[in-house]
């Protein structure tokens, strides 16, 4: 998949939040709106959002995704970026709605799909910021999983660079990285031992390189790596990437 | 049927010896397939794009290009077939090999001859055929399937296979040291080799300008097989038309490191036609059977880039789902991503029965990035799923979404919803009836609920 090329820029952005963040992690959206203003960039959250409906349209259920798109498509009507923590709820807005919207285009989707960033990108790729300003206190090693809806997108090296360009930190290279985490969403439900062996193969190359933190650009790939890690008495720190840029700057 | 996934349950009930055997097979080569295709082009992303231009303009000029190959071929002396469906292909095959008397023959490694279980066939009509291609000769001799593209016996390992040698009589001891198998193999197969009176193969390409084919193969046996019997016989998916022979720069090169991470494999044949004034060797007739078998209906589908397909099998060793679950638990004869679009749609009858292969994926996309024709299977796999829901299938096992719509399209409701949960913080969900959530609860921990935190948070930070 490929992001749109062009996208808008302006002082003023929409905050997609993700129904993960809305659910149970808040802090994740909080940094995002704390490091986009530090940036200078004044944040709206739209009310009335709820989920991307990218639950739906994996299920193959496209009448219902196609719905629940509809709805997110009017509630981030207008010209602003949409700006999103998560590179598969972006992903979703900007591929997977053009996807179950092929045959009878709809306007709105197509204007939010050619609006939507993933928070990483927006920042190295869009704001045109390579290295961050941060710093930890203490030396910290941080293990970076890919989430794979950013494949083919720009979030993977932005990210990887901006976590990179932070004082005190090191992201420590591990095995298979180009492996899947196993969430994927109903998959982990319909596919519960493939997707709880993926997850466990994963966390095995992880805690190998012994990280003091494991970052991704998606809260469900950490939300299924740290539930498997916390069942199997290994937890593991786990945070989003924009999450990290604003622990930085403390 | 949540829970339930039959390829799910496979890669629960497989051996742990099949499971490492496959595991192994298809991660091991990752990083030399990567690093062969980057060391040789900057930009390999260009490549892969353009092999899929190239193959998608054939499939949307099929016909034409058909037309031009048969030509091209007819001219330097091949004799053309088409067969629409498995049983023709047989049918048409049989009686060549009647016209020719042919009783025993060789045949190397063929996925379309696979599709459509050629030598079982063949054999119940009195016609021995042998496999020459050493995978494909194992599987043949425990009465096996292919479970891998490249790698037939990928979820094999060589004691298994010093097991069958000793069991066949092809060793006279137990010995699973791989140069002893495989020189023990040689040795059972040369004398086959001579007795043939006719060669099948496959075809990786054929040349529309020029009506050449294209063979690959690491062991050299299809050349081999060539070289004393009179009569050949290719079987060829209509889709394997190319337009010109300077396309096979594109896909030789995209091919050998895709499979293998080989710059090119160890053997790769240009074959002209059968014997003539120009060509003093080989065998004397050759006939080339174009096999549609539910290929027009696939063009015909809204996932007609699956026939860009090379059959170089990078989809099936990146795939997460393939390496737990091993090729076999697709019930057909393309197992893992390709197999997940493909089996469902060409064997189109099948749809319903095979309608839970597209579930088989958490879209990862992995396959996506190494195909070397650049085949959207992520997407492919989604349009399935769609289909599934739309024709009802009830194998596909659907979660019920519509609760999940009329919610995420309420808002007061979600909002509601979401400060709710945080009553599942104080509540023992994992005895809750639902068995998919106690399955999922079993294995992972939830985090604990900040249902509508993050709102609450924004407002005052706004005001």
């Amino acid at each position: 998949m490929a992001n749109p090329i062009a996208r808008p820029l302006n002082k003023r952005v929409l905050l997609m939040g993700t129904c993960l963040c809305d659910a149970f992690y808040d802090d994740t959206a909080k940094a995002t709106v704390e490091v986009l203003e530090h940036l200078g960039i004044a944040v709206d959250f739209p009310d009335n959002q709820t989920c991307c409906g990218q639950p739906a349209f994996n299920s193959g259920d496209w009448v219902a995704s196609r719905k629940v798109a509809r709805h997110t498509a009017s509630v981030f009507a207008g010209d602003l970026p949409v700006i999103v923590p998560s590179g598969s709820c972006a992903a979703m807005n900007f591929h997977g709605n053009l996807l179950q919207f092929e045959e009878n285009p709809d306007p709105a989707i197509d204007s939010l799909a050619k609006r939507t960033w993933e928070i990483m990108d927006f920042i190295y790729n869009g704001l045109g910021v390579k290295t961050w300003q941060g710093k930890f206190k203490k030396p910290t090693r941080i293990a970076f999983h890919r989430s794979c809806h950013s494949r083919g997108t720009g979030s993977g090296e932005a990210t990887l660079k901006l976590l990179e360009s932070i004082g005190n930190v090191v992201v420590t290279p591990f095995g298979q990285d180009e492996q899947c985490c196993g969430f994927g969403g109903t998959f982990s439900v319909t596919f519960p031992h493939i997707s709880g062996r993926m997850g466990s193969l994963k966390l095995d190359h992880i805690l190998e390189t012994h990280p003091d933190i494991l970052v991704s650009g998606d809260m469900s790939c950490l939300m299924h790596l740290s539930g498997l890690a916390v069942t199997q008495g290994r937890p593991i720190e786990h945070l989003h990437a924009i999450q990290i840029l604003r622990n930085s700057l403390a | 049927m949540i829970g339930t996934q039959l390829i799910d349950q496979y890669a629960r009930d497989i051996s742990d010896e099949k499971q490492a055997s496959v595991i192994d097979g298809s991660s091991k080569g990752t990083e030399k397939r990567y690093s062969s295709l980057h060391k040789d082009y900057p930009n390999p992303d260009a490549l892969r794009k353009l092999a899929a231009a190239i193959k998608d303009h054939t499939l949307h000029h099929l016909e034409h290009y058909l037309d031009k190959a048969e030509k091209s071929l007819t001219s330097r002396g091949v004799h053309v077939h088409y067969a629409s469906t498995d049983e023709d292909a047989r049918q048409t095959i049989l009686s060549i090999l009647r016209s020719h008397d042919v009783t025993q023959l060789t045949k190397s490694k063929s996925m379309a001859a696979e599709e459509i279980h050629l030598n079982p066939f063949l054999i119940e009509n009195g016609v021995e055929c042998l496999e020459s291609d050493l995978g494909e000769f194992i599987i043949q001799l425990d009465g096996d399937e292919p479970s891998h593209i490249v790698k037939p016996i990928i979820h094999l390992n060589r004691r298994d296979v010093a097991k069958t040698f000793l069991r066949e009589g092809i060793s006279e001891k137990y010995n699973d040291d791989p140069e002893t198998i495989t020189r023990q193999a040689r040795v059972h197969l040369r004398a086959k080799y001579m007795q043939a009176q006719a060669g099948i193969t496959g075809a990786n390409f054929v040349c529309a300008d020029t009506g050449r084919l294209a063979l690959i193969t690491n062991e050299g046996n299809s050349r081999f097989g060539m070289a004393p019997v009179p009569v050949h016989i290719a079987l060829v998916g209509i889709e394997k038309v190319i337009p010109e022979e300077k396309d096979l720069a594109v896909f030789l090169n995209l091919l050998g490191r895709s499979a293998t991470g080989q710059q090119l494999t160890v053997y790769t044949e240009f074959i002209n036609g059968p014997r003539s004034e120009n060509q003093p060797e080989g065998p004397e007739h050759m006939h080339v059977v174009f096999m549609d078998n539910g290929r027009t209906d696939v063009l015909a589908s809204n996932c007609a880039e699956i026939l860009r397909c090379i059959r170089c099998g990078a989809c099936q060793n990146v795939c997460p789902v393939y390496r737990q679950a091993s090729g076999h638990a697709y019930r057909s004869t393309y197992g893992g991503p390709v197999g997940a679009v493909l089996s469902p749609i060409l064997f189109g009858s099948r749809f319903p029965e095979l309608a839970d292969l597209p579930k088989a994926s958490s879209l990862c996309g992995a396959c996506n990035e190494v195909c070397p024709v650049d085949i959207p299977i992520p997407d492919l796999l989604l349009r399935l799923r769609d289909k599934a829901k739309r024709e009802s299938v009830p194998s596909a096992g659907s979660i019920p979404m519509s609760p999940f719509a009329t919610l995420a399209t309420s808002p007061s409701l979600w909002r509601t919803a979401m400060t709710m949960s945080k009553a599942m913080n104080h509540l023992p969900i994992q005895v809750a009836p639902i068995k998919p959530l106690q399955e999922w609860l079993g294995q992972r921990t939830l985090p604990e609920s900040h249902g509508g935190d993050f709102r609450k948070w924004f407002k005052t930070h706004k005001s």
